[in-house]
């Protein structure tokens, strides 16, 4: 025998093998992991300080400290350029929105459930269906409804396009179907109308699913750029997404202040990141629900 | 309370007949239960009473008041569901004053009034601030049934109420059901699948198969003189035995033989002339020869044990005579093996005859023909 070995080498080294196996792996998937968060996280860090820097440290590329005015970005985007406005109506739109989505939805997915009328399932369809045909393809005729009804460059014209939302109405009808239909008849047999089923009943036991939907509104809504961009012509009624691009525009002599348009980007994303993080629960389930 | 009566109900849903002209009458105070394999229209029935679905074709009347097209929070009724149908968001006892407005204008304090009263009949007092999500399953029902008794209803229905339960819980509810009844006096239509149920609380128990009633007596008399085939197999368990057999008639008494068994039937019944009928005889109507020496039973017939089981208060056997298995219902603590020869006698008292077509009982050698018994069938 060449390899004779007392019992204790052979101890350690089935221990090594036994160890050093799982924990490469472990190595090499934290590798993975790191470096998917790098990729992700990088331009958000790299705003965040481009944010704090100033418009001549901004353009030494190599600079990627902290810059000198960590305050005075903010300051200057929130209220000279008029930032603050511009996220108030962002703000406003969504609530407006919001709310319309959540109440038209949640009525048209009561009636889908709760009502036989003929044809129910067609006009689900053709709900659904809409999902394929996003604003981009009807942005013309759409232009030229709201020209017909008078309402461009009104706030009207800016929300209604989006109260509709086939997402929610089926997110809330497969919640709702969910729901024991023994739960409805006893409803039913008490004599509870449909509108008091659905405030007493329906709503209460769909917070979360509600919950979940409004934050996938919220997201959206608010990241909407391009039918303001249409739709709204004065500057002082505009949404922050847009409002991002005349920051990038104001820019004298082809320089754009770059440092300036990474605060308004930061700023723009703090709303979305605040529902997100309340909301996150009851979104994975949402998700995880359909 | 009230009295129930429905004349040749019939409900389709498209193609499908679910019920196919039921006419019945429930009394005044009456606790009827409606028992029959799934899909045999009982969940129907009730849903149809209760106004969730609407009759296809005939009548149904509460009081003689016909009530076919009245909405059903103005029949009177209270439900309770096998699911319970409890609003998870809502306490105990929100639950059961949610809808009460619409019964009638109470007070807060008279139904804090009703509600604790109810609560104590159930014995649920200590659980009326809790959610559903925090009660057992019996907890549940309970408020399920405090929330229905609320209603003061004119008519109680209970669509298989017990079968979420253990088996132990299900035993102490169906106790606390009768005596609920007993105390109320409401009259009540009880729906489940569990013969042991069925026969347990019913006044009477109507058996279904098929959307239609196949007999409905009390629970007695639907164990001993079962209208046909089908109730007799449905009801006891074990499972009544059935087996062809031929049937002849000499001087006005019935001799019934088949293979090696072969009895003569006491009485001497004027309604049936021989030929071949199905022969029914209960588990427990057939005995061991040894077991049954000195009495007048059968001539004993050889059967090869394929299997025996404890039951604890009994032996069931399974034992065949190489064409049919027969289950025979023997004392306790005995052992058999397989392929053990057993000779078995039955009782001549106990035996009924089926038509081998339509399954109509046309005989019980211990009360007579069915016919003297005023058996309903629809």
């Amino acid at each position: 025998m060449a390899t004779t070995t007392d019992p204790l080498t052979q101890r350690l080294r089935a221990r090594l093998t036994k160890l050093s196996a799982p924990g490469r792996y472990r190595l090499l998937v934290h590798g993975v992991l790191w470096a998917a968060l790098l990729v992700v996280l990088a331009p958000l860090v790299l705003a965040a300080i481009y944010s704090t820097q100033s418009a001549s440290e901004i353009y030494q590329i190599t600079n990627l400290l902290p810059g000198t005015q960590p305050l005075d970005n903010y300051t200057t985007v929130l209220f000279e350029y008029n930032f603050a406005q511009y996220m108030l109506n962002s703000l406003v739109m969504t609530t407006v929105v919001i709310v319309g989505k959540l109440t038209v939805s949640l009525l048209a997915a009561t009636a889908l459930v709760y009502y036989r009328f003929p044809y129910r399932n067609l006009v689900f369809y053709l709900i659904l269906f809409t999902l394929l045909m996003p604003l981009p393809v009807r942005i013309v005729p759409l232009y030229q409804l709201m020209a017909d009804l008078g309402w461009i460059n009104t706030f009207a014209g800016l929300t209604s396009p989006f109260i509709a939302s086939a997402t929610a109405v089926f997110l809330f009808r497969q919640r709702f179907r969910s729901i024991p239909p023994a739960v409805i008849e006893t409803a039913r047999l008490d004599g509870i109308g449909p509108l008091r089923f659905l405030v007493y009943v329906l709503i209460p036991m769909s917070r979360g699913v509600i919950a979940g939907v409004s934050a996938v509104l919220f997201i959206g809504t608010w990241n909407a750029y391009l039918w303001p961009l249409v739709v709204i012509f004065e500057r002082e009624n505009q949404v922050a997404q847009v409002g991002l691009r005349f920051i990038q525009g104001v820019g004298s002599e082809g320089l754009i202040e770059w440092n300036l348009v990474m605060t308004a980007g930061v700023l723009v994303m703090i709303p979305p990141l605040v529902v997100l993080l309340v909301a996150r629960k009851h979104l994975l389930s949402t998700l995880a629900s359909t | 309370m009230s009295r129930v009566e429905l004349n040749t109900l019939r409900k389709e849903f498209g193609e499908t007949t679910a019920l196919d002209g039921i006419t019945l009458s429930v009394a005044d105070g009456e606790f009827l239960v409606l028992v029959g394999p799934s899909g045999c229209g009982k969940s129907t029935l009730l849903r149809t009473i209760s106004g969730l679905e609407t009759q296809t074709a005939g009548d149904i009347s509460v009081d003689g008041e016909i009530v076919n097209t009245t909405p059903p929070k103005e029949r009177g009724v209270a439900m309770v569901f096998q699911n319970y149908a409890l609003y998870p968001h809502m306490s105990a006892r929100r639950n059961m004053t949610f809808g009460l407005g619409s019964h009638g204008s109470f007070t807060d304090d008279e139904i804090a009034q009703m509600v604790s009263e109810v609560a104590a009949t159930l014995g649920i007092g200590e659980l009326l601030d809790r959610r559903p999500g925090e009660l057992s399953g019996g907890e549940k029902q309970r408020v399920a049934m405090g929330r229905a008794l609320l209603r003061e209803p004119e008519l109680f229905l209970l669509d298989e109420p017990l079968s979420n339960l253990d088996a132990k819980l299900r035993d102490e509810m169906r106790t606390e059901l009768t005596h609920l009844h007993d105390e109320i006096d409401a009259t009540t239509i009880y729906v489940t699948h569990d013969q042991t149920e069925a026969l347990t609380l019913g006044d009477r128990v109507a058996v279904m198969n098929n959307g239609q009633i196949e007999q409905v007596d009390p629970p007695q008399q639907l164990y001993d003189v079962p209208a046909s085939q089908f109730v007799a197999e449905f009801i006891g368990s074990p499972q009544m035995n059935l087996f062809e057999g031929n049937v002849t008639a000499t001087n006005g008494r019935l001799h019934v033989e088949r293979g090696r068994f072969s009895t003569t039937v006491p009485g001497s019944p004027q309604t049936v002339d021989g030929g071949r009928f199905t022969v029914g005889v209960r588990p427990e109507d057939l005995y061991l020869a040894d077991e049954a020496a000195g009495q007048q039973y059968s001539d004993p017939c050889e059967l090869r044990v394929e299997l025996s089981e404890t039951l604890g208060d009994s032996v069931v056997l399974y034992a065949t005579d190489g064409e049919t298995t027969f289950r025979v219902r023997t004392g306790a603590r005995q052992q058999f093996g397989t392929g053990d020869v057993v000779s078995v006698v039955a009782d001549p008292e106990r035996l009924h005859l089926f038509d081998t077509d339509t399954g109509v009982a046309v005989y019980h050698s211990g009360t007579g023909p069915p016919a003297a018994r005023a058996v309903t069938r629809q």
